[in-house]
């Protein structure tokens, strides 16, 4: 008997029979002229998180953001008019890098004027306009308004600053629902902000699968919990709340009962002083909009609710914690067996040491957790590709993967099919 | 050997310990990574009992305006929760089964 109740049909995944429950091929993952496919039908032409507008905070405030696999490299930045643009990071005198420090791979952000370029000084305006031509006259014909940097399509939504090189619908309309039901959460006051960066050795998507389900989390990060309520949590095994797909997106909707524990013996020395772990901060912080969630948020309105994680298709995850607290996951594809994470854990700015302290500890256990579950998946990649085994069966507490690996199938076919 | 009264009165015991009183997570871990059990125990057997105070002490303060020695004092307390995995659970500096994974603090609020 499950713990939390399933739809009528029997299980999650059942729901929607479209995904069927047949075990899945994982050859997506290890393909090299597969992950090509999917830089071509996905990251060329999908919406795609790069940050937050607090990263903008002023006119003039830029940052890079290198997208290897749309292939490009963006300059993301605030103008005088107060919106937010992006346009390719290349001069149009002769093709040039035009945003880097030091090393031109490496993201950078600053605040400035304008741009100006390195190599021959042509220098754009907040805008993206030519504004200087160096020694204009020996050049023939040339007309600077026709050389302004090549813009791409950028739109926010509730403070998250997306792109996309090749739109067929708007920002919203592609968000769609899921997002619709979060809107009102108060991103905005939660500033104080850590973040963390790996190169992970496997395919996007075997991270995304990792933190899409938490049917791993009893077993792999056992020793976390003190002794008795490791094997309490292993006996009772993982249920999530509510799972719900919408489009390309989905979500889980968790329990989570540390924060505060019920009996506070179960927890660490630490935890008890600094009343905050995992879970965040065990007191929430005094701010409005956090009594009346978005009806997206804790969709089956449990009591026992601890988190829900949103999976923004392709690459990007939003988790939103009972405590008051969020935490954002992108997956930037390298290779077909190699990634870049990133994670940013966001809170209201502490006022006093001790609510520091206690977001300090979140940061630090979400990085021992963290290292747990990124260490397994080189050797996952590793193992998948021997192709010893190429179909796995995936649970009904794996629903988002099972989806996730079919909206990238579904995508990649609909793509090489218009292609023909 | 620091003078005595680089941290406030009544926390006396940490001065042994001042290496630690480090400003950023990834000097925390460097040193957590460089460090004997045996060391990081004494570390926190003498610091943990202090933090409940340090936490009282340090929230007479504006976070923003913590004089030199409650500065000190607060990295030693970030120092302590960086060596409570450790202590307390791991009974080892890594991570158990993290191998080569690692995962770099790139932005931090910094006091």
């Amino acid at each position: 008997m499950p713990h939390f109740a399933k739809p009528a049909e029997g299980s999650w995944t059942e729901h929607y029979p479209e995904l069927g429950t047949a075990p899945v091929n994982y050859s997506d993952s290890i393909d090299p002229a597969y992950y090509e496919a999917e830089r071509a039908a996905i990251f060329k032409r999908t919406w795609l998180n790069v940050g937050r507008v607090e990263r903008l905070p002023r006119t003039g405030s830029y940052f890079t953001s290198e997208l290897a696999a749309a292939g490009t490299s963006l300059i993301l930045v605030r103008g005088k008019d107060g919106q937010i643009r992006a346009f390719h990071n290349i001069c149009r005198h002769r093709g040039n890098k035009l945003v880097w420090n030091d090393y031109p791979n490496e993201e950078t952000a600053g605040t400035c004027r304008q741009f100006t370029c390195k190599y021959h000084a042509w220098r754009y305006d907040l805008s993206g306009k030519l504004t200087f031509v160096q020694q204009e006259g020996e050049f023939f014909d040339l007309d600077k308004a026709d050389y302004g940097l090549k813009e791409v399509a950028c739109d926010v939504w509730e403070g998250f600053i997306f792109v996309n090189l090749n739109p067929r619908e708007t920002l919203a309309t592609y968000l769609g629902e899921m997002a619709k039901g979060i809107e009102g959460y108060p991103f905005g006051q939660m500033t104080e902000v850590y973040t963390y960066r790996a190169e992970v050795g496997s395919n996007w998507k075997l991270f995304i699968d990792a933190f899409a389900e938490f049917y791993h989390a009893p077993v792999l990060h056992a020793k976390q919990a003190v002794r008795e309520e490791a094997d309490k949590l292993l006996g009772f095994g993982f249920e999530g709340l509510h799972y719900e797909l919408f489009g390309p997106h989905s979500m889980i909707s968790s329990w989570g009962g540390m924060a505060p524990p019920k009996d506070p013996s179960m927890v660490k020395p630490i935890e008890r002083v600094l009343r905050s772990g995992l879970f965040g901060p065990w007191d929430r912080p005094a701010i409005e909009g956090l009594d009346a969630l978005p009806p997206g948020i804790n969709p089956a309105r449990h009591r026992a609710w601890g988190i829900d994680s949103f999976v923004i298709y392709p690459n990007f995850m939003l988790l939103i914690w009972a405590p008051g607290w969020y935490l954002t996951y992108h997956y930037w594809p390298t290779a077909v067996n190699r990634h870049l994470f990133e994670a940013s854990l966001y809170f209201v700015p502490p006022k006093t040491a001790r609510e520091r302290l206690a977001q300090e500890l979140a940061g630090v256990t979400f990085k021992e957790y963290a290292l747990q579950d990124g260490n397994t998946l080189e050797a996952t990649q590793t193992m998948l590709a021997s192709r010893a085994v190429t179909e796995f069966p995936l649970n009904d507490q794996e629903i988002l993967l099972r989806h996730l690996h079919k909206v990238t199938r579904d995508l990649v076919k609909e793509h090489a099919d218009a292609a023909r | 050997m620091l003078p005595a009264e680089t941290l406030p009165a009544g926390f006396g015991a940490l001065e042994p310990y001042l290496a630690w009183a480090l400003p950023t997570e990834p000097e925390r871990y460097a040193r957590r990574l460089a460090s004997t059990m045996a060391e990081m125990q004494a570390f926190y057997d003498t610091a943990f009992p202090l933090l409940e105070p340090a936490l009282t002490h340090l929230d007479k303060f504006g976070l923003a305006e913590l004089p030199e020695p409650e500065r000190a004092l607060l990295h030693l307390m970030q120092s302590l929760i960086m060596v409570s995995f450790p202590v307390e659970v791991w009974k080892q500096p890594r991570v158990p089964d993290s191998g080569a994974a690692y995962l770099d603090l790139v932005v931090e609020p910094r006091i």
